[in-house]
């Protein structure tokens, strides 16, 4: 019974993980139509980069910070310099943010060398909460907290404010939306941003649970791509859900079926993709 | 007229220049082939073998048995056919006098029936395979560190006989090098008394060694681990913050606390007993000589991949000596076999009559050192064979150690 609570548990934290990369995500192919396959190399460098600063500074909240903020540098410096000029062609697109994967996996192993690393939870964050004989790592339970928090906040953004109105207008359609004078090539930056943004923080919260080793890049863009892909390419909501359901059934699947833990990821996402197409919460 | 007679005099002078080229030389270099998985998931590791084997040859002025060495590396991107591609390409162009390196267990299978067949001798530093100098092995392949299986016999033997573990969990890597390595540990385990309650496979690459910790039984005395590469850091971590570390004993297979990996953990690694044949710790004249040049180049511990990449350099250095040429792989080969190798840094060692070594395996516990966390040696076995006690052909009638085998009789 102990194990179950364990496992679910391990699966909702992992899906908060995956919600902060995913939503990411699905907000720039939500606003922008684009498929950005580095998103997966903006998380790695997020959590090297995270795992850098705390080993200068010792702060936690630095490195979570500087994970996120410098991939949205890196982010908005894209989508200025290049994206910007390839917008409305996806097969550019996908092309080019693929070697962009590349280059940052490659740039990555050149600084911070092949070694697998992980970064240290602080120590108000490490060891173990213990009820009665349930023992559960402190810090799974404050990434639960934090995923939980980022979604409520990216969800009053996009709901309440002036900003997510802009950004629901142009998720319905981005040419009217241009029409009635929002200016879209401000927003697609500051979008860009805010998904880089995500990303990095993905990789610095994920970074004391996954840790940080070449190739990490390209096992969680597959993972990415079945959260959006279920919950509906451009819904948060969907991406939620979606996270949730793929960080559970990977814990479940994991224990009870272990030969086919990639058969309960992507069989799930086939039957939806049969019956929905547009995935759970998408829009056709 | 004139003319013709001056392209023939140069033509005749060159022709005698060419064949002055052929024949000048008295020592050709011994073209050595390096091919290791320099990119990819172990490419850390695969580069600290090129600098074991690097820091060799600049010790001895880059010559092995007096004669010049031409290296030529290749890499093999972790690939199976790159292994077999970089083997054909290095033999058939570059035309090397033998072939020393590969990393992973699939490499050396990969490219074990061509070389068999091509009579290509191959020395195998780091690669593991139970089977190249078992059931699979052949005259040309000679492995010059340890079977999978070899350090795990003991370790299992001394888990129930000193440690007096009853009941235990394995958890394995599930491919080839985890299956031996932990089959091995199962079979002398339960010979010794012990029983195997549960045993628990995590494919590689796992992000998240959450979902296998929580299935690991609580009613068990200790668990055996052996994982690869980034897992292992991972996993070691997550032992603790499950609440595990401190109730249950954690112990496991070789490279669970290489040097390589043991500086990236902390304190959660602390007290984790494995076996292996190197720890940089080792206090042998020969190590500590090895241990310093080592850290004087690269700036690091060396681990067994740069110590066993160093003492095949050191191995072949005297055997091309004893044998006079490269060109006669038998030949090289019966040198290797006969070359006296008690001063390696790891321990003195001998090849059994499969080409593989006999020689002596560490118990290393990990402790806070003065450079972060260390192996400490804490025990050692001498002249291990990788058939431990078994008689060879008995052992070579069971099938090789895999998921099935031994089978886990006491497991629910």
């Amino acid at each position: 019974m102990l194990a179950w609570a364990t496992l679910v548990l391990n699966g909702v934290a992992f899906g908060s993980v995956l919600f902060l990369m995913s939503s990411g995500f699905t907000l720039a192919f939500g606003v922008m139509r684009i498929i950005n396959v580095a998103h997966g190399a903006l998380y790695l460098l997020g959590a090297y980069v995270a795992i850098s600063v705390m080993h200068a500074t010792g702060s936690f909240v630095l490195a979570a910070a500087a994970g996120g903020v410098s991939t949205m540098a890196l982010g908005m410096l894209i989508q200025r310099l290049a994206l910007e000029r390839i917008y409305d062609n996806q097969l550019a697109q996908v092309l080019f943010t693929m070697g962009l994967a590349f280059v940052i996996g490659d740039v990555t192993l050149v600084v911070w060398g092949g070694h697998p690393q992980v970064l240290t939870a602080p120590a108000g964050l490490s060891g173990s909460v213990e009820f009665g004989p349930f023992i559960y790592p402190r810090y799974r339970v404050f990434v639960i907290i934090l995923g939980a928090a980022v979604a409520a906040i990216l969800w009053g953004v996009i709901a309440k404010t002036r900003l997510g109105a802009t950004v629901r207008a142009c998720v319905d359609d981005a040419e009217m939306a241009q029409g009635v004078g929002v200016h879209t090539r401000r927003l697609f930056t500051v979008m860009f941003g805010v998904s880089a943004f995500l990303a990095g923080l993905g990789g610095a919260i994920g970074a004391p649970i996954i840790g940080a080793a070449r190739g990490l890049d390209f096992e969680v863009l597959p993972l990415t791509l079945v959260v959006v892909i279920l919950g509906g390419l451009g819904s948060l909501g969907g991406a939620l859900v979606g996270s949730l359901f793929v960080g559970i059934a990977d814990s479940l699947g994991k224990a009870l079926f272990p030969e086919l833990s990639y058969f309960t990821l992507f069989a799930p996402m086939a039957i939806v993709l049969a019956v929905r197409p547009m995935g759970l919460f998408g829009k056709a | 007229m004139r003319s013709k007679w001056l392209v023939g005099v140069a033509v005749a002078l060159a022709l005698s220049l060419m064949i002055g080229v052929g024949v000048a030389p008295a020592q050709e270099p011994v073209r050595v082939g390096l091919p290791v998985p320099l990119t990819g998931f172990v490419a850390e590791s695969a580069r600290e073998m090129v600098e074991g084997f690097q820091l060799y040859l600049e010790q001895s002025g880059q010559k092995l048995g007096g004669r010049p060495v031409h290296v030529i590396i290749e890499d093999t991107e972790a690939q199976p056919q790159n292994a077999l591609t970089k083997m054909r390409k290095l033999v058939e162009q570059d035309k090397v006098h033998l072939v020393v390196g590969y990393l992973l267990a699939f490499e050396g299978y990969a490219v074990r029936d061509y070389v068999d067949k091509n009579r290509v001798p191959l020395f195998l530093p780091i690669v593991a395979a139970d089977d190249l100098t078992q059931r699979k092995r052949s005259p040309y392949i000679v492995r010059m560190t340890w079977t999978s299986s070899q350090p795990n016999h003991p370790l299992g033997e001394y888990a129930s006989k000193t440690l007096k573990y009853r009941r235990m969990v394995t958890v394995g890597q599930d491919y080839a090098f985890g299956w031996e390595n932990v089959g091995g540990f199962h079979r002398t385990f339960e010979q010794a008394g012990g029983k195997i309650v549960q045993k628990i496979w995590a494919p590689i690459g796992t992000a998240d060694y959450a979902p296998y910790i929580a299935q690991i039984r609580r009613d068990v005395d200790a668990v055996y681990a052996l994982l690869v590469g980034a897992d292992i850091p991972r996993f070691v971590k997550q032992y603790q913050e499950f609440g595990l570390k401190g109730k249950i004993p954690l112990i496991g297979g070789n490279i669970l606390t290489d040097e390589d990996v043991l500086s990236h953990m902390g304190a959660e690694a602390e007290g984790v007993i494995t076996s292996h044949t190197y720890a940089a710790t080792l206090k042998r004249a020969e190590n500590q000589k090895f241990v310093e040049a080592f850290r004087a180049r690269f700036k690091k511990d060396p681990s067994y991949y740069a110590e066993g990449m160093y003492t095949a350099a050191l191995w072949l250095d005297r055997a091309i000596k004893m044998a006079g040429s490269v060109e006669d792989p038998l030949k090289l080969i019966g040198a290797v076999k006969k070359a006296d190798l008690r001063d390696a840094p790891r321990g003195p060692l001998k090849l059994d009559e499969y080409n593989n070594p006999v020689e002596t395996v560490y118990l290393r516990r990990v402790v806070k050192g003065p450079r972060g966390m260390e192996n400490e040696v804490i025990g050692s076995i001498p002249n291990v064979s990788q058939f431990w006690t078994f008689n060879p052909a008995q052992y070579l009638g069971n099938p090789p150690y895999s998921r099935d085998f031994p089978p886990c009789g006491n497991c629910k």
